[in-house]
């Protein structure tokens, strides 16, 4: 077995974290996704306007970046926040802009951008009879949504949304930059301090394939369960 | 014309951004990522031609190496190539009395290989789609006008495949300029190196990194309208003819 020098339980840790961010920037980033595609085909021209602005700025701009504006600005504006409650209103309030906060906020922020193209593709690919259907049978839009429209979609966004789920895996490292201890942060320490680069390295790569093949079978499940009653496919 | 620089001046007082020291820091940056991303587009295109026509062969123990090594180079962080090779490649043996340790020891170089190395794998796997893609009509009619394979890959497969692999390249591109950015975490004054070191300097993260991120766009846009253009000029064949 490789000797990992004490530094395995960290190394852990650090790969729950990875685990952690991912799925809740995911939690995130399909909400994001599906206000976004709702905004994108809706009749409103602000709201149009508003969802096309946010997917352009967002995919035209590095994740690194973004996640540095947030992390390093966001302590000064939640400070500046806080001092505006204090010397207008006598609230005392600190809040600690948390690594963790940010890090989750900007990857669902990046990737609601990616899951909105995905979800409004998916969404204008349900067809429309079935939409009417529910209607005539007098559901609610909001029923029609759960029952007709939701579980039709996923049908058509499960590849796009395992592609950008595979990206968003991969795109958490980055927040090793920027302070927070994940896997990648804990592997580069370790290197540093012991002079050992593949010992922790490598074991990493190895972690992220093996999330990302168990990510794959969930995903083929998945889609065998949305894929009932169109015959196979 | 006194007037007009006094006026010039308290206009760009206050600011951290409009000066010559830190312009001139972002246009080193600009430079630097230019670099890294135009010779590891250009190398990595070189190696993915050979790489996809491998991995598209009938031969198991020709296409699964290559399989391996885009899966594996697709499976993980970019980042994490990055600190192996940065990190790894003094470990290579007798690397630090050869003629190539002034090379290497320059973090240009070790980003520059794991960029290479990694559009590459993305690259045969888009390219590696485009030859599998191709009409089997244009096949069989190779075939039949006696083509050699060697011939018909050269005249037949690739050519329509580099232009059916436009579109998913484009992307690419601009995905390697943005992953480019963490070439910052290996002391690599990039652009977004340059941001990070005006932030530090002058505590201003939103003016630091908000005009980098403007930059960063205009790359993108002239990146994407390069390749409409391409598109527009390669894939003419396929568009619906006006009437």
């Amino acid at each position: 077995m490789i000797d990992l020098q004490g530094y395995g339980p960290r190394l852990i840790e650090g790969a729950g974290v990875t685990v952690q961010l991912a799925v809740l920037s995911l939690i995130l980033a399909i909400i994001l996704g599906l206000l976004t595609a709702s905004a994108k085909m809706s009749r409103n021209w602000f709201l149009r306007r508003t969802a096309t602005v946010y997917t352009t700025l967002i995919r035209g701009v590095p994740d690194l970046v973004l996640m540095m504006l947030l992390f390093f600005g966001g302590q000064i504006g939640v400070n500046a926040i806080s001092d505006m409650l204090y010397y207008s209103y006598d609230i005392d309030l600190y809040i600690n802009f948390n690594a963790f906060a940010a890090g989750v906020l900007t990857i669902g922020f990046i990737f609601g951008a990616y899951m909105g193209e995905t979800f409004r593709g998916a969404f204008m690919a349900v067809d429309n009879g079935q939409i009417e259907a529910g209607k005539a049978y007098g559901m609610s839009s909001s029923l029609v949504f759960r029952r007709i429209r939701f579980p039709q979609m996923m049908r058509h966004a499960l590849p796009g949304l395992s592609n950008n789920w595979m990206v968003l895996l991969k795109t958490t490292a980055l927040v090793s930059v920027i302070g927070l201890t994940d896997m990648v942060r804990v592997a580069a320490e370790a290197s540093r301090a012991t002079h050992e680069p593949f010992t922790f390295l490598l074991p990493v790569a190895v972690a992220y394939l093996l999330i990302a093949s168990v990510s794959e079978w969930i995903f083929a499940r998945l889609q065998k369960h949305y894929d009932i009653g169109f015959g196979g496919q | 014309m006194l007037d007009i620089s006094t006026w010039f001046n308290d206009l760009l007082a206050g600011n951290v951004i409009f000066t010559a020291d830190t312009l001139g820091y972002y246009w080193e940056g600009l430079v630097t990522t230019t670099q890294l991303v135009f010779l590891s587009l250009i190398a990595g295109l070189i190696l993915a031609v050979p790489l996809a026509i491998m991995r598209s062969s009938k031969h198991k123990w020709i296409s699964l190496p290559v399989y391996l090594y885009t899966y594996v180079f697709r499976g993980t962080p970019l980042l994490i190539q990055l600190y192996i090779i940065y990190y790894g490649v003094v470990f290579i043996d007798g690397i630090q009395e050869s003629f190539l340790w002034p090379v290497l020891r320059e973090a240009f170089y070790p980003a520059l290989i794991a960029f290479t190395l990694n559009t590459a794998a993305y690259t045969t796997e888009i390219f590696r789609g485009a030859i599998k893609s191709t009409a089997q009509g244009e096949i069989e009619a190779a075939r039949a006008y006696g083509m050699s394979q060697n011939l018909m890959m050269r005249r037949i497969i690739l050519p329509s495949a580099f232009r059916r692999a436009l579109p998913a390249y484009g992307n690419e591109v601009i995905f390697m300029l943005h992953a480019s950015a963490i070439a910052s975490v290996v002391t690599l004054m990039d652009l977004t190196g340059a941001a990070r070191f005006v932030y530090a300097r002058y505590y201003a993260p939103f003016e630091a990194f908000l005009f980098v991120a403007a930059i960063y766009l205009c790359l993108t846009f002239a990146i994407l309208f390069f390749f409409r253009y391409l598109e527009k000029k390669l894939l003419a064949h396929l568009r619906p003819q006006d009437a």
